[in-house]
């Protein structure tokens, strides 16, 4: 499996972080590194395994179904690099 | 009496019950040792007031009586946990700014058994590395030195902390292990550090890198310091789903040093090419102390190890790359500046662009390539099949009644600050070769200062244990302590 600058242009947009096209070669060559070393899981056999879902076996704990938490909308907006009366503001999303 | 800022926790919290120290003249050592190590880049956020207020408060608590065992005393915590109101932001710029509005639960407990906190420790970027060079802050340098005199790596990614606790900066400090993260830096800088069992410190307010890895534990001077910090730091927290609800033992307790009739397995696939004898050398020579005193050595098979370092580098971006996509210019950090007609797209792309570095974006794309579709099943799913292979390795070993595992912390001493920047990423993920089945198979793991290279440079060995047995584990490296015998300081030149 080998990575081509349009794949690493793809990845790019999925993960939504900008990649200039210049540096496009050099992230595809670093994705191909990566994944030739991860490459050697193939090797082994893993027929009848069961992927793991947890490493320690246990039971989520079920809780009654009532409010625990709330009504601290200026502590949720304290961190916000732009507030406007109580809401996160972003660009504009829909036209 | 020993100087202030040398104490072990043990020590200090004894000489807190004498009345023969307080809190206060002990943090206000600690602060100006602190002040004055900023060559080190050990603290990223120092919290000097926060200290002198936690000390007053615990010297009232102390003469009141009756107070835990880390009242009085001043630890440092890694970036990566949340603390109200003080910057946490991973070493990275894209939490640049943020002052978490709550408390991660470690470092509530902590303080709330009354420890003091002296500031934030360096880290590699969202604990992304294994030398501290990933860091926002740029990277922290280990204490110890060769005689070339040379910046050496302290570790990664709790390296602030190793640092900080090797160059008398504070007499513990928290660290997080996802691969070898407290392992790795304590054997550079001749520390102690345990990553417990999966689920037995909650997750809740520290920073996630790979949620299904990642565990934090206690980074000390010696194995009872480590016992003291692990139990406080310890227990079940509703907040986090995956945090256990079993008791947490009074490790320190258990600490004999009697480790007679335990089967200690010494695993053949550890032997790995390359490695230089000096390793070698030092694990044959743990392997007898343990035998000498009183244990009973086993060679041992885990015939998966070589699969996991390959089966983490999917596991890990794949799970980061989900924690990661909270980081989106919205609800805290960085927002990149928009150019005109940027949509909410460009504010995504441009913030994760600016506020990540190299290997957390890195990490990330390799993350979401691995969950794609068409990829799922070939590399995510076969890399979680492999994981429950490595799982049952050990559960294997320790149904035939092995007790502890013994092996290298790492596979070389502390190296150059900058002397991988040539080589591909791969190279660097090889120093988590010893220390990454671990957290893959969930179970807790120590590494013990066990010795001196020809560098003069400190070199750590690993035990692994059965799942929340951290208290025989820290008993058999308290044995393994006392056989070793390692009392090395770093010398001063910072």
């Amino acid at each position: 499996m080998s990575i081509d600058t349009d794949t690493a242009r793809r990845v790019a947009k999925l993960a939504r972080i900008r990649v200039e096209d210049e540096a496009l070669p050099a992230l595809a060559s670093e994705f191909n590194t990566i994944l030739g070393f991860i490459e050697q899981l193939q090797e082994v056999d893993v027929d009848g395994v069961e992927p793991m879902t947890g490493v320690t076996p246990m039971h989520l704990k079920r809780r009654d179904d009532v409010v625990t938490d709330g009504s601290q909308p200026e502590k949720v907006l304290a961190n916000a690099p732009d507030a406007r009366e109580g809401f996160f503001a972003v660009p504009k999303v829909v036209e | 009496m020993t100087e202030l800022t040398k104490l072990t926790i043990a020590g200090a919290r004894d000489a807190l019950r004498r009345g023969e120290i307080t809190s206060h003249e002990l943090t206000d050592a600690l602060n100006a040792a602190v002040d004055g190590a900023d060559r080190l880049n050990a603290y990223a956020h120092k919290t000097p007031d926060i200290a002198a207020r936690q000390a007053k408060a615990a010297d009232a608590r102390l003469k009141a009586g009756d107070a835990p065992d880390l009242c009085g005393i001043p630890l440092g915590i890694k970036d990566l946990f949340c603390t109200e109101g003080t910057a946490s932001q991973a070493a990275s710029r894209i939490l640049d700014g943020f002052k978490p509005q709550y408390e991660s639960t470690v470092t509530s407990q902590l303080f709330r058994d009354g420890a003091v906190m002296l500031g934030k420790l360096n880290m590699d970027e969202f604990a992304m590395g294994s030398s501290n060079e990933t860091s926002a802050y740029g990277a922290a340098v280990n204490p110890w030195r060769a005689d070339d005199g040379v910046d050496l790596t302290p570790g990664g990614s709790s390296g602030g902390s190793a640092a900080a606790v090797a160059a008398d900066l504070c007499l513990g400090a928290t660290g997080t292990d996802t691969g070898g993260s407290i392992r790795q830096p304590a054997a550079f800088t001749g520390t102690t550090g345990i990553k417990p069992t999966y689920g037995r410190c909650s997750r809740f307010g520290i920073i996630a890198y790979a949620s299904s890895l990642d565990q934090a534990g206690p980074m000390t001077r010696d194995v009872r310091d480590a016992a003291i910090m692990l139990r406080a730091m310890s227990g079940h927290d509703p907040k986090d789903s995956t945090s256990a609800d079993i008791a947490v033992p009074d490790f320190e307790a258990m600490l004999t040093g009697d480790i007679r009739g335990k089967v200690i397995g010494i695993p053949r696939e550890y032997h790995v090419d390359g490695m230089p004898g000096e390793i070698e050398t030092l694990w044959t020579r743990g392997t007898e102390m343990l035998r000498d005193a009183g244990a009973v050595i086993r060679d041992i098979s885990l015939p998966h190890t070589k699969y996991a370092l390959p089966a983490y580098y999917v596991i890990a971006p794949a799970e980061a790359s989900s924690n990661l996509a909270r980081y989106d210019g919205v609800r805290f950090g960085h927002r990149a500046k928009l150019a005109q007609g940027d949509g909410i797209t460009e504010m995504y792309e441009k913030t994760r662009a600016e506020g990540f570095g190299p290997e957390v974006q890195r990490r990330i794309m390799v993350g979401t390539y691995v969950l794609s579709a068409g990829f799922y099943d070939a590399y995510y799913n076969r890399a979680r099949k492999v994981r429950a292979l490595i799982k049952r390795d050990f559960d294997q070993v320790f149904a035939e009644g092995v007790d502890a595992i013994l092996t290298p912390a790492t596979p070389s001493s502390a190296f150059g600050l900058g002397a991988m920047k040539e080589s591909d990423p791969v190279q660097m993920y090889l120093n988590d070769v010893f220390t990454v089945t671990v957290n893959l198979a969930g179970l807790p793991g120590i590494s013990v200062p066990a010795g001196l290279d020809h560098k003069g440079l400190p070199l750590g060995l690993q035990l692994i244990g059965r799942p929340w047995e951290e208290g025989d584990l820290l008993n058999t490296a308290y044995a393994l302590e006392r056989s070793a015998g390692f009392v090395s300081k770093p010398g001063k030149w910072w």
